[in-house]
């Protein structure tokens, strides 16, 4: 149904600039799991692969139920994008027991609601339900992994929304075309240069045969993750798995995921786009990084960090150098993505104020990054962003849905439990040394796509 | 965990949980009423402020004169200049939020136990002391700019605007709460200081607070918070009449899919049928895939991406609204087919199938809301803007469950009226004109 694209905040002035960064999922700045919160989170595997993981929070009798299926648009035949959030669209019709528009139905006549949403990374199917409905909403979710039935009809409806959910998400927004772009040029042989959503041109063609092969390559039990958070016990947890989930074969035609990789990038990009309807112009950088390894996960701390230290609010060098020490920018902000199968980006956005040129902008924006290696960072900065972490340990808490799609999240990316679990401890041992080195070895010219988002060819001065 | 915040199935229906949220009534020794939940098994806490009136007490001159004072409050308070309150903040690892809305102006706050002295401090300081800086005013303004340049060619904003301009005229509901290019430009700093005293003022003040602390300690934090604010602000507007009548009004927009926002009077929070028309609003168009503007112009005929209604009551007019999407070439049908429904439905009502599972669904889904402390604040608060009681989430179900099928038909036909239903299309719609008064 849907997929998310994430809203840059501009921080502490109560209402949002309306920029669409092309993150597939909602990016949370220091996505870090509380060592508490662990001890309320149970992992296994069942006997045919599929993984499961628990996270307890007893505080009300309600259950969150995912299955997330690393599977998502990077992993699309050439040729067919959208094919992976097609078939997320498309999960929600007929199985052999179950009538199309049945499974939404039957989760709302329970008091549950569910959705679904689709990445670059991942696909994923989730319900909130009162505890006790578990047990039917992994009978149904378990059925429609390997017995979806389609008719000609489905297929031609369907394509029809989905079509206007691009209209709607991209082609109806300048912004959204703008960062399809800019994705596209930084990436020149991956997937994560194709939209989630799928190429209009291609979207237009999809058929039933590439939405069964895409299914029949992905949706089984040993490609899939099993995230239950809530009012629940490891133990039930385990044992419904094995009955509904169990049951299902694994598929030993899964293969393991093998995706083209990014050459080294050897040229800076640059691109403008321009659009009648763009109201406000603005530059957006981004450079080719390193995303969070199996058991390797230094490089993308120091990066969340340069992210916060960057572009991370009122207090960052960005916005202290653009938006207060001069009136350049009415915005600036820096994102990392860390959760991530492969190569990541690193971006810069900033959005100057009327008199200034976006060249004008985008010079103030580099000469902030030299500062940052001339300067250095402060301990006193540090300290402030690493006492943030420990909080937001604490306030996770509060929150076992979010624990739940961060588990999920990275498990679909290629990490582990012990990666999940280890990662805060590896944000406090961050030093000003590794961001300065990461910085220095990510923010590259040559390895860069710098866009202009403009009105017409005259703004563009 | 420790359970303040409890809930328990029950047996009135077989599937149904109830949040028995226990809410504390909470008035400090210098008199300022709030409702508590205790919940001791994490060391923070959500507090949620409301001030009603919002941004319908700007002037007339100097429309988005609250929403930039709002903007403003964190940008220097007392001795701190904006980037040392946003540091201080920071070292505090707490998170402050103003918003300023059509109906009231808000603060969420979320901050460690070991820090609430200190962060209540900071807030303390941003609610009573702001400076409105100059360098700041003109910070925040050229952000405020900024996003109306944007919304200029916004067709969803294009769409909002100008439903409300027919439906209010020159009420402030009739503008956008941010002003306009040259309102915003023209604020000085008088001005932000007058609406400063106007909206944050103690008569109109509504406060909920969720997570680690007592009743006791919250009255101490409450009175060291907001005794030194106003004791009256300016005066609300008179609740307006909603002026639109049945039509189509084109917005000409050069871009792909059209936009679509429909609507008509609605019902107030406090009629005596409001939850019957909320069922009802559920079965024709409230969210999910079963409501019938879904199947039928989604599923049945795939002409958009999503479709949906709702009843909106404000504090000063009631309004009806729904809205769609679809390709400039063929969002005539999907503004039939709405039409349709709308007609069929204020004719003939709801089948008894189509109320239970929306009861069910209603009932079922109800305490799934109640998730997290700050959600649960905000909830809290807002139930107390609506003079709700403080045992209503626990009678909500109820009040859902005795909805009768008569009760969906007599609404029904006095909510729902197809001949005022009024479509805002902005784009480059096939085969649609803007209708002549």
């Amino acid at each position: 149904m849907l997929h998310v694209t994430i809203e840059i905040v501009a921080r502490g002035y109560g209402r949002v600039i309306r920029l669409m960064v092309a993150f597939g999922l909602w990016c949370i700045p220091l996505g870090v799991m509380a060592q508490s919160i662990d001890d309320s989170v149970t992992s296994f595997d069942l006997e045919n692969g599929m993984k499961v993981v628990v996270i307890e929070d007893h505080r009300v009798p309600v259950v969150q139920h995912m299955v997330w299926y690393p599977a998502g648009a990077a992993d699309e035949p050439v040729g067919s994008s959208g094919i992976a959030h097609f078939l997320e669209h498309l999960m929600f019709k007929a199985t052999d027991t179950l009538a199309a528009g049945e499974f939404s139905k039957v989760v709302a006549a329970n008091g549950g609601s569910d959705n679904a949403f689709t990445s670059w990374d991942y696909t994923a199917y989730f319900q909130r339900v009162a505890a006790d409905r578990l047990d039917l909403m992994m009978r149904m979710e378990a059925d429609r992994m390997r017995n979806l039935r389609l008719t000609d009809d489905d297929i031609v409806t369907e394509r029809q929304v989905i079509i206007e959910e691009r209209n709607q998400r991209t082609e109806n927004n300048p912004n959204a075309l703008f960062n399809e772009q800019m994705n596209a040029a930084q990436y020149l042989n991956h997937g994560y240069g194709i939209p989630i959503i799928g190429w209009l041109h291609e979207m237009a063609e999809l058929e039933m045969t590439d939405v069964y092969s895409f299914y029949r390559a992905h949706y089984a039990p040993n490609n899939a993750i099993l995230v239950v958070s809530g009012d629940v016990e490891p133990d039930q947890v385990r044992q419904l798995a094995n009955q509904y989930y169990g049951t299902i074969p694994s598929d030993t035609k899964i293969a393991k995921r093998v995706r083209p990789q990014e050459p080294p990038q050897r040229a800076e990009r640059r691109l403008i786009f321009r659009d009648p309807r763009v109201g406000q112009p603005y530059v957006s950088r981004s450079y080719i990084a390193p995303e969070r390894d199996r058991g390797n996960q230094q490089q993308a701390a120091a990066l969340t960090f340069l992210a916060e230290v960057l572009g991370g609010g009122k207090t960052s060098l960005l916005a202290e150098e653009l938006q207060f020490n001069s009136e350049i920018a009415v915005y600036a902000g820096a994102f990392y993505r860390g959760v991530s199968e492969d190569d990541t980006t690193f971006d810069i956005v900033v959005v100057p104020t009327p008199d200034v040129s976006l060249q004008e902008a985008e010079d103030a924006m580099d000469t902030v990054i030299e500062q940052l290696f001339e300067t250095g960072i402060g301990v006193e900065r540090l300290d402030r962003i690493k006492r943030q972490v420990r909080a937001s340990e604490i306030y996770a808490r509060d929150n076992a849905e979010g624990v739940a799609r961060r588990y999920g999240a990275a498990l679909a990316s290629g990490l582990t439990v012990a990666d999940v679990q280890a990662w805060p401890d590896i944000l406090h041992s961050v030093t000003e040394e590794q961001i300065l080195e990461v910085a220095r070895s990510v923010l590259r010219h040559d390895a860069s796509v710098t866009g202009w988002l403009v009105q017409s060819a005259e703004t563009a001065e | 965990m420790k359970l303040i915040v409890t809930a328990f199935v029950v047996c009135l229906l077989p599937l149904q949980v109830l949040a028995g949220v226990d809410i504390k009534p909470v008035r400090s020794a210098g008199g300022i009423d709030a409702w508590l939940v205790e919940d001791h098994s994490i060391p923070f806490m959500a507090l949620e402020l409301r001030f009603r009136g919002g941004t319908t007490l700007d002037d007339e001159g100097t429309r988005g004169a609250v929403n930039l004072m709002t903007g403003l409050l964190d940008e220097g308070a007392g001795d701190l200049d904006s980037q040392s309150y946003a540091r201080a903040l920071e070292d505090l690892a707490a998170s402050i939020s103003f918003d300023a809305s059509d109906d009231d102006v808000s603060v969420s706050a979320r901050f460690l136990s070991e820090n609430r002295k200190d962060v209540l401090d900071l807030l303390r300081l941003a609610l009573i002391e702001p400076r409105f800086d100059q360098d700041a005013i003109e910070r925040v303004r050229a952000q405020i700019l900024s996003g109306l340049r944007s919304d200029a060619t916004d067709p969803d904003v294009i769409a909002g605007n100008t439903f409300s301009k027919l439906a209010y005229g020159s009420h402030p509901y009739g503008s956008s709460g941010d002003g306009t290019l040259d309102s915003v430009s023209g604020i000085n700093r008088d001005a932000l200081v007058a609406v400063h005293r106007a909206a944050l003022s103690r008569d109109r003040l509504y406060v909920g607070a969720v997570g680690d602390i007592t009743a006791d300690e919250l009255g101490v934090l409450l009175d060291r918070l907001l005794s030194d604010l106003p004791k009256e602000g300016g005066p609300i507007p008179e609740p307006v009449e909603v002026l639109i009548s049945g039509g189509v009004t084109v917005v000409p927009f050069d871009t792909p899919q059209s936009v679509v926002l429909f609507g008509h009077e609605g019902i107030d929070r406090d009629d005596p049928d409001f939850i019957a028309a909320f069922v009802m609003n559920h079965i024709l168009g409230g969210g999910g895939f079963e409501s019938r503007l879904m199947q039928e112009v989604r599923e049945k005929r795939g002409l958009t991406y999503g479709v949906y209604s709702y009843l909106l009551p404000k504090d000063l007019a009631a309004v009806y609204l729904g809205s769609v999407a679809s390709t400039n070439d063929r969002v005539a049908e999907a503004v039939d087919v709405i039409r349709d429904e709308w007609k069929k439905f204020a004719e003939a009502g709801a089948t008894l199938e189509e109320l239970e599972a929306a009861k069910t669904y209603l009932t079922g889904a109800y305490p799934l809301r109640f998730d997290g402390h700050g959600r649960i604040a905000s909830i809290m608060t807002g139930m107390q803007m609506q003079g709700l009681a403080l045992d209503y989430i626990n009678v909500r179900n109820d009040l859902v469950n005795a909805v009768s099928l008569d009760d969906i038909r007599r609404v029904a036909k006095r909510v729902l009226d197809p001949e005022r239903l009024h479509f805002v299309i902005v784009g480059q719609p096939d085969g649609l004109e803007s209708t002549k008064d």
